[in-house]
């Protein structure tokens, strides 16, 4: 992978999407993951918090964890958030009035619902609003839906979103993940 | 304005003054990080400090990016000021601040039991909750009401040399800010972070 340079790993098929996100969080210096849990997230969650590295812990609400990550960055320590799609759409008001017009690099997993198998209706309605509100906001945001493209997409957007000091969100895909189904 | 009852002997002061008493007391280079409306109005009027942090929206997040900066930079003093009304938006923050428990945050609530900037309407708690109750149930046990100015600068001075997080409740006025902060968030931010160390201006 081109963004893997100095790195051999020929069992690339060992590799999870999961692994790929720690391993280039750690990359980018970025300590700092608060979240609201989703099932998808729940081995990421579990490797961010056995690692020293990071200081990772539950907020209440998805809002929070966007204001003590801005403060972290304006602190000196870089930070990144995750979430599920619902978690998402309680978000607009701030990245409206905080993230972007303060120019915060606000890095953001999520975990999608309500596509490729969902079976809660008010996921699948709830999912329908992220890209509008992503797109009404000009925000940069990618969805992936390949390992193979992965670190790539993480790696470059995380850089990109502390050089230009601008918010991010890195939507997985059901693709990707495998997504939460009914008989789950 | 809150209507007293026997358990509430704590005088009504006014932000304004609260502010400057507390931004009087800060010697090294203390993070202040205003909530929206007149908290950080205030803030503002007390005079520009490059260590204040003023918020133009996201209501009720003033002590989750207190929390943040205090997490950065465990070397230095937070203060966080926030009102009741937007306190009650994001009542979860203060479990999560007590899980954390930094040593360096200070936060005061300025509690006048209304919306004063949208018309002064009451809060939905402003007769029946109490804030620093809510914040000892949250786990922030080191939470008290100041009974007056003097106990006020009282408590700030204890907080900072506690080893966790305090929270001052202030009962205060309907007074509005005394102020306009300059809504530039750009700038506002870049100099908060030259403020912090993080950053030399270009």
């Amino acid at each position: 992978m081109a963004v893997a340079e100095g790195k051999t790993s020929p069992e690339t098929s060992e590799k999870s999407w999961h692994g790929v996100v720690l391993q280039t969080l750690k990359r980018n210096d970025i300590r700092l993951v608060p979240y609201v849990p989703d099932r998808v997230l729940t081995t990421l969650i579990k490797n961010l918090h056995a690692d020293p590295f990071f200081t990772t812990f539950p907020t209440a609400r998805e809002e929070e964890a966007v204001g003590i990550v801005s403060g972290a960055w304006m602190g000196g320590l870089r930070g990144a958030v995750l979430m599920q799609t619902s978690g998402f759409a309680t978000l607009a008001n701030v990245l409206a009035s905080l993230a972007i017009p303060y120019q915060i690099p606000l890095i953001m997993f999520v975990s999608e619902r309500g596509t490729l198998g969902e079976f809660n209706y008010g996921q699948s309605l709830v999912c329908r609003t992220m890209r509008p509100v992503l797109d009404s906001l000009a925000m940069e945001h990618h969805t992936a839906t390949r390992l193979d493209e992965f670190e790539f997409i993480v790696d470059r957007s995380i850089k990109q979103a502390i050089t230009t000091q601008a918010p991010v969100a890195l939507i997985l895909s059901p693709l990707l993940t495998g997504g939460k189904v009914f008989d789950k | 304005m809150n209507n007293d009852t026997a358990a509430r002997n704590t005088k009504v002061m006014n932000r304004f003054d609260l502010t400057s008493r507390l931004i009087t007391k800060l010697k090294h280079e203390e993070a202040v990080i205003g909530g929206i409306g007149n908290t950080n109005f205030d803030l503002w009027a007390a005079g520009h400090r490059p260590q204040n942090f003023y918020m133009l929206g996201s209501m009720g997040l003033a002590f989750p990016i207190a929390l943040g900066v205090a997490l950065a930079q465990p070397d230095r003093r937070i203060f966080a000021l926030e009102g009741d009304g937007s306190l009650l938006m994001q009542l979860g923050s203060l479990s999560t601040i007590a899980t954390l428990a930094p040593k360096n945050l200070t936060m005061v609530v300025m509690d006048n039991g209304i919306y004063q900037i949208t018309g002064a309407q009451p809060t939905p708690g402003s007769t029946v909750a109490d804030i620093v109750a809510i914040a000892v149930a949250s786990g922030l046990t080191n939470s008290t009401w100041a009974a007056d100015e003097d106990d006020f600068e009282r408590l700030i001075e204890e907080s900072m040399s506690t080893a966790g997080p305090t929270l001052i409740g202030v009962r205060i006025d309907d007074k509005p800010g005394t102020g306009t902060t300059r809504r530039d968030p750009v700038q506002i931010r870049e100099r908060f972070m030259h403020g912090m160390g993080v950053r030399e201006p270009l």
